[in-house]
């Protein structure tokens, strides 16, 4: 166990450097790229007004938002996991991505892509529809308690379904409007303000603690039912509360940042590897490994074909499957 | 999630003789309802006429020779494809969840689609449906590419995880595409799926691949009901699994590419209607295939039909309705936590 502490703590440590080494590349680097002295001045309050703004209203606000997406959507892919006793679980696949996505193309078309409301409304949508989505699959796999395999299929049927109407309504679209709702669906956090990362601050700094307190029950879940209940665990209580806290943090996460697939799948996998299954480690792991992984993906989407950005959603696919495929090819 | 084996083990032939030739007449009936329906109402003496004294000059005749006849015969086609390929792949996997949309097929498709578009604003259908092919080789001989190379070899899970991870990089790279070359709304079209727009060459491109396919799956299907025992208790039986694999491996491969090219990415029916067969039919493959592709054939007709009826003259997208009864059958297994799956 010491050695295992140990291990965790030196990838705590080195995570963190990682992450602060990359948010001040993210900081210095862009279409206007701001040196690392000048950053260095704004920051401390002596940089001129043009730098202030770049970094302060423009670059900042687009790291704090891409780590806090990125430690969520880790954390509810981990809990799930763990919930579903299924590896392959992670928001998008059990349809809470899509769930969400349903809820923001429905409300592009209705509203005609009213521009001015949408900011505000569109979050509000989505946290919405995933959590709609959550309580359909839940209520239908519901009988006499919900076991983690029928959780896993209905919440695929679920995905299919929300799946098939974006396409219904999308098709509705303008081409404009389908083009927007297409890049809100692959995920993409350009154009966040600090209305957006302090909408998102106080989901995460309340639901992520409350995960690493229920590390303990995961651990207890991740052993199956009987024995969890052997353990003295309330199974289907427990099983509620997490899924709660699961769907909180992907919600608010998509809400914020779009559909972004397979952070919740990899990084659950990449942090078990390094600090082994125990939740005490792996989740607060995946939590730092989440937020750099995002980070580091919207920096490249911001700048490998500068001046036009690609989505992170896509950049997350890229790193997340190459690395989910090294990982299939060497086991 | 390994399917199920133990109470379905004992055969159902007669089921399954009803179902393949009782579904086969309720096929005929469902192309004949799909060729009367439509924008433009056609009466049954008429179809008649015009396959008996075809004459170019009227309409109607047109319409049915030309449009409504292909259509039909390629819903047909690529419901059957679509069907066999999924329960090809639960067999051989032994996943309740494989189907040419898990494994990466469909997604490597889409993908070379959005490259052809993006390189050309005018393709052809016929070559669009080249590139089409070309992409579900290339995303299943990635996915099982990768379960080959990898040291423990081409175990269910593993397949189903490169799949999955297949699948997502590919459909990020078709949406990167999409979005960078501002062709997202013509892509959504062929996500849709459908055969709206099918003609007589993509019939006679498709109607010689599916035949071949369904051939080769009905001569594998034997191996195919052993494997599903696993691959320990099939090499204990003396098959060699290899071989096994990799035909039916080239069998999907054919039968989706097909598919998928002609109709884009119709849903659910290659996760589903395998599901609904073994259900119906039991667990020897010798009867699965034929009556997954005459059931895939005959929802994907009534399916079509019905995207036109829903709203017309509009058109909705045959993957939602293949989703609306896809799913609640899906959800209702789900819930029987998986009697077949």
């Amino acid at each position: 166990m010491i050695s295992k502490t140990k291990r965790t703590s030196f990838w705590l440590l080195g995570l963190t450097i990682g992450l602060i080494a990359t948010i001040l590349l993210s900081l210095n680097l862009g279409t206007m790229s701001v040196s690392p002295i000048d950053v260095w001045k704004t920051m401390i309050g002596q940089g001129t007004d043009q730098n202030q703004l770049v970094l302060f209203d423009f670059r900042l606000p687009r790291i704090v938002i891409a780590l806090l997406i990125g430690a969520g959507m880790a954390i509810s892919g981990a809990i799930l996991q763990g919930v579903t006793h299924n590896d392959l679980a992670d928001p998008g696949i059990l349809g809470i991505n899509s769930g969400a996505g349903f809820a923001v193309v429905l409300f592009i078309y209705l509203t005609q892509n009213n521009l001015t409301s949408t900011v505000f409304i569109l979050p509000l949508a989505a946290l919405g529809g995933a959590v709609l989505a959550a309580a359909l699959i839940y209520l239908i796999s519901w009988k006499n308690g919900v076991s983690p395999i029928r959780l896993i299929l209905v919440g695929i049927g679920i995905n299919a379904a929300f799946s098939a109407l974006i396409i219904v309504f999308q098709l509705k679209m303008d081409p404009d409007d389908f083009t927007k709702a297409q890049i809100w669906l692959t995920g993409n956090i350009a154009g966040t303000d600090w209305s957006y990362t302090l909408a998102l601050l106080p989901w995460i700094l309340i639901l992520l603690p409350i995960a690493f307190f229920k590390a303990g029950t995961l651990d207890a879940l991740h052993l199956g039912d009987e024995t969890a209940q052997g353990l003295g665990t309330n199974v289907e209580k427990e099983r509620i509360f997490l899924l709660v806290i699961a769907v909180a943090l992907a919600g608010a996460s998509v809400a914020v940042g779009g559909a972004i697939a397979f952070l919740g799948l990899v990084i659950p996998h990449l942090a078990r590897k390094l600090v082994g299954a125990r939740h005490h480690h792996m989740l607060i792991t995946s939590a730092l490994l989440g937020a750099l992984l995002l980070l580091v993906a919207d920096t490249i989407g911001r700048n490998i074909l500068s001046p036009s950005e690609i989505p992170v959603g896509i950049i997350v696919s890229l790193i997340g499957g190459s690395y989910f495929v090294y990982l299939l090819m060497k086991s | 999630m390994a399917i199920r084996t133990d109470k379905q083990i004992q055969s159902r032939s007669f089921i399954a003789l009803l179902i393949i030739f009782g579904g086969i007449i309720l096929l005929l009936a469902a192309m004949i309802l799909s060729i009367i329906y439509g924008a433009a109402d056609i009466d049954l003496p008429t179809i008649w006429q015009s396959l008996t004294q075809f004459d170019p000059s009227l309409t109607a005749h047109q319409i049915i020779r030309n449009l409504r006849i292909p259509r039909g015969l390629a819903a047909a086609l690529v419901g059957a494809s679509l069907a066999v390929s999924g329960a090809i792949m639960q067999g051989m996997t032994r996943n309740a969840l494989a189907s040419p949309s898990i494994m990466g097929v469909t997604a490597g498709a889409s993908f070379m689609i959005a490259v052809a578009m993006a390189v050309s604003s005018q393709v052809t259908t016929i070559s669009l449906a080249i590139w089409a092919f070309a992409g579900a080789g290339l995303g299943a001989g990635i996915v099982f590419g990768v379960g080959t190379i990898s040291k423990s070899g081409l175990t269910p899970v593993k397949l189903a995880l490169a799949g999955t991870a297949v699948t997502s990089m590919l459909s990020a790279l078709s949406s990167g595409i999409a979005i960078h070359f501002n062709i997202a709304k013509d892509m959504s079209f062929w996500y849709a799926g459908g055969v709206a727009s099918v003609q007589w060459v993509h019939v006679k491109l498709l109607a010689p691949i599916v035949i071949i396919g369904l051939i080769l799956a009905l001569l594998l299907s034997k191996s195919i009901t052993v494997l599903n025992l696993g691959e320990d208790v099939a090499r204990g039986l003396g098959q060699r699994t290899v071989l096994t694999k990799t035909v039916a491996t080239i069998v999907v491969l054919l039968l989706t590419g097909a598919a998928v090219s002609v109709a884009g990415t119709v849903g659910f029916i290659g996760l589903v209607i395998p599901h609904i067969t073994r259900f119906l039919v039991g667990v020897k493959y010798q009867w699965i295939i034929p009556a997954a592709a005459v059931l895939g054939a005959l929802l994907l007709v009534l399916a079509d039909t019905a995207s036109r009826m829903v709203n017309p003259p509009f058109e909705t997208p045959v993957g939602t309705m293949t989703a609306l009864v896809g799913v609640p059958f899906f959800l209702y297994l789900a819930r029987r936590e998986g009697r077949g799956m």
